[in-house]
């Protein structure tokens, strides 16, 4: 039964929403109105190149090739697939000859670095301390935090950003105001290197722990108030079990199991979060390396980030819900 | 339920009122925007970055425009994106929630793959795909629409939830077995229901549909000649004005939109509590 019903759907779901995702990637620049190479070429000339009409030709065909766009739609489309599998995903434009998947392989640690982290500490916290300020919802301090999260919860990731990067980068300057470690050091496992990696990663994190925080206190606390209000809470306090022990072992682990299910619906988001957040501090990850594609028209670049972004992101949704059934006994018994 | 009665209801709570005033104010400066005497798209009509004085009330930037009105056009543009987003994937949403809901079965379930799909893709990523290729061709509008695309997938599922657990009440099979056509039972039976938590959705929907729009628009990915709350933050960037510490211009967007993030989501907080009848209970006590 737990092949069937809980197995099979999420390996279905899985799959179709990668090929799905791939497709519309492949697509989208093809039914654009604007051809990349065209806009390329315009964009190569409005930086003020000269470009000689004969090389033009010359240049068409070579950027035809280099963004697989030679042949039948149905043969690039056969060829983008077999590419992806290969993890080949051509060479950057701007960055020439540099292959796109050695460029992303460069930024991928800070960002699976700050992102991890991240998430953990901001899930952590936010259902450990939303848990218990659920459970003593009218005490003052449970009200204040309540009131703190009302208005953090609705700000963007970029706004938020921002504004830590004005304070703590510029008006104060407690932090660094961009980069991943000082440039010129070399990266090595010394104490100093660590501690400088660290502090460029406080504000990129605290942003994003501050944002991911607010929102999982907010729904940990409510579900928290719920939960406490059932039977075996009245019948665990009745027979003298402590405090303490209700609030951890009964309450809140109740508690997270749908936040579970919520994380891996949310990866998305807090992956474009932190996407976002890399741009705003010029942290060198993989949200960074999209910005520069963006800003230099750089198609190959763009379409390998997004798709590796499309297929990791479904595999960890896939991973936290099979891991599901090891936090609920529920399912695990059935 | 009178009208009256609920607004009265909703003005108790001091999060409705705080918001209630403070969008009041956007919507004013988005409304006076209409007057304004200079034309946001030109640029050098005053002296370049002038402190705040009486004839420039929050100074000029580096492009030589009116900061206060330029905010005031990107408050009435930001509005207006979010408003047609908000709208037209209300109507996704609904039409997705009330088939997937009250069909059940392989409707149900193909509709809400669909819809887990959305959820699950970093949708950000396709939009940044997309804005890229059609950016120059992007007005107000059709920036709205395309937000709208991909903004209904959570409320979709948040109305088929209030739908399925309307088509288990009594009066469904009621007016099933007396005859009532499927189409009538909807649109009158259940849009009651369904209507209110719309809006409350519409309100969180607009929020996140202004985000998405100064996202975009600071990746360079929105037509910048258009001012939003966006396009007013990227180009004070562009100008490096928080390096040259000009406080006026970089915080003016960012201010108004934290207000507006800030008023938007109390507005809908106060609304979804107030829609809930046990925290309605609690609060008003139980009129």
């Amino acid at each position: 039964m737990f092949w069937r019903d809980y197995l099979i759907p999420r390996l279905l779901q899985y799959f179709l929403v990668i090929f799905l995702g791939i497709t519309i990637v492949f697509f989208i620049p093809r039914l654009a109105p604007t051809n990349p190479v065209e806009r390329t070429i315009a964009e190569v000339r409005s930086r003020g190149q000269y470009l000689d009409p004969a090389h033009i030709k010359d240049m068409v065909d070579a950027l035809t090739e280099m963004y697989g766009l030679s042949g039948s739609w149905w043969e690039q489309y056969k060829d983008f697939w077999v590419r992806l599998s290969r993890g080949d995903f051509g060479v950057s434009f701007f960055q020439f000859p540099t292959p796109v998947i050695e460029l992303i392989k460069r930024a991928l640690p800070w960002t699976v670095g700050l992102l991890f982290t991240t998430t953990v500490l901001s899930w952590l916290f936010g259902n450990i301390v939303g848990g218990m300020a659920g459970y003593a919802h009218s005490r003052g301090w449970s009200k204040l935090l309540d009131f703190l999260a009302m208005f953090v919860r609705p700000i963007p990731y970029y706004v938020v950003a921002l504004g830590l990067l004005i304070l703590f980068g510029y008006v104060y300057r407690l932090f660094p105001i961009g980069g991943g470690a000082t440039i010129g050091v070399r990266p090595s496992w010394t104490l100093a290197y660590i501690k400088d990696v660290l502090r460029h990663a406080f504000l990129p994190a605290l942003s994003m722990v501050l944002l991911g925080g607010a929102s999982w206190f907010q729904t940990s606390k409510l579900i928290v108030q719920n939960v406490k209000a059932e039977d075996f809470v009245q019948y665990a306090q009745l027979g003298g079990i402590r405090e303490s022990r209700i609030m951890f072992r009964y309450i809140i682990r109740n508690a997270m199991l749908p936040q579970v299910t919520n994380l891996a619906l949310s990866l998305g988001q807090i992956l474009s979060g932190a996407l976002i957040t890399e741009i705003v501090f010029s942290y060198p990850g993989l949200g960074h390396l999209l910005y520069s594609a963006i800003t230099t028209g750089d198609y190959n670049l763009i379409m390998g980030i997004i798709s590796l972004s499309i297929v990791a992101i479904t595999t960890l949704v896939l991973i936290v819900d099979l891991l599901y059934p090891l936090f609920d006994p529920r399912i695990r018994y059935k | 339920m009178a009208l009256g009665s609920t607004l009265r209801d909703l003005f108790r709570d001091y999060r409705f009122v705080v918001a209630f005033i403070v969008l009041l104010f956007l919507v004013a400066l988005a409304v006076i925007s209409a007057f304004s005497p200079y034309d946001p798209t030109i640029w050098y009509y005053a002296p370049r970055d002038l402190k705040p004085s009486s004839q420039h009330i929050l100074g000029t930037d580096s492009r030589g425009q009116d900061i206060f009105w330029q905010a005031a056009f990107a408050i009435r543009n930001s509005l207006i994106i979010s408003i047609v987003a908000g709208l037209f994937s209300r109507l996704i949403a609904v039409a997705v929630g009330l088939v997937a809901g009250y069909q059940g079965g392989r409707t149900d379930r193909v509709l809400m793959f669909i819809t887990d799909g959305f959820l699950v893709i970093p949708l950000f990523l396709i939009l940044v795909m997309l804005a890229m290729l059609i950016r120059d061709k992007m007005n107000v509008f059709t920036t709205g629409l395309l937000l709208a695309v991909f903004g209904w997938a959570w409320d979709a599922r948040v109305l088929r939830s209030q739908v399925l657990s309307l088509r288990e009440r009594e009066f469904t099979k009621t007016a099933i077995l007396s005859g009532t056509p499927t189409l009538e039972l909807v649109f009158k039976e259940y849009m009651p229901y369904i209507t209110p938590l719309a809006f409350s959705t519409l309100i969180n929907n607009m929020s996140w549909a202004i985000g998405m729009e100064m996202t975009l628009s600071i990746i360079g990915l929105t037509n910048m000649d258009i001012p939003t709350l966006g396009t007013n933050l990227k180009w004070a960037l562009n100008y490096q004005a928080i390096l040259m510490r000009r406080w006026n211009w970089i915080l003016t967007p960012v201010v108004l939109s934290v207000l507006l993030f800030i008023a938007l989501y109390w507005l809908s907080v106060s609304i979804s509590e107030y829609l809930d009848p046990r925290t309605r209970v609690q609060r008003v006590g139980g009129e």
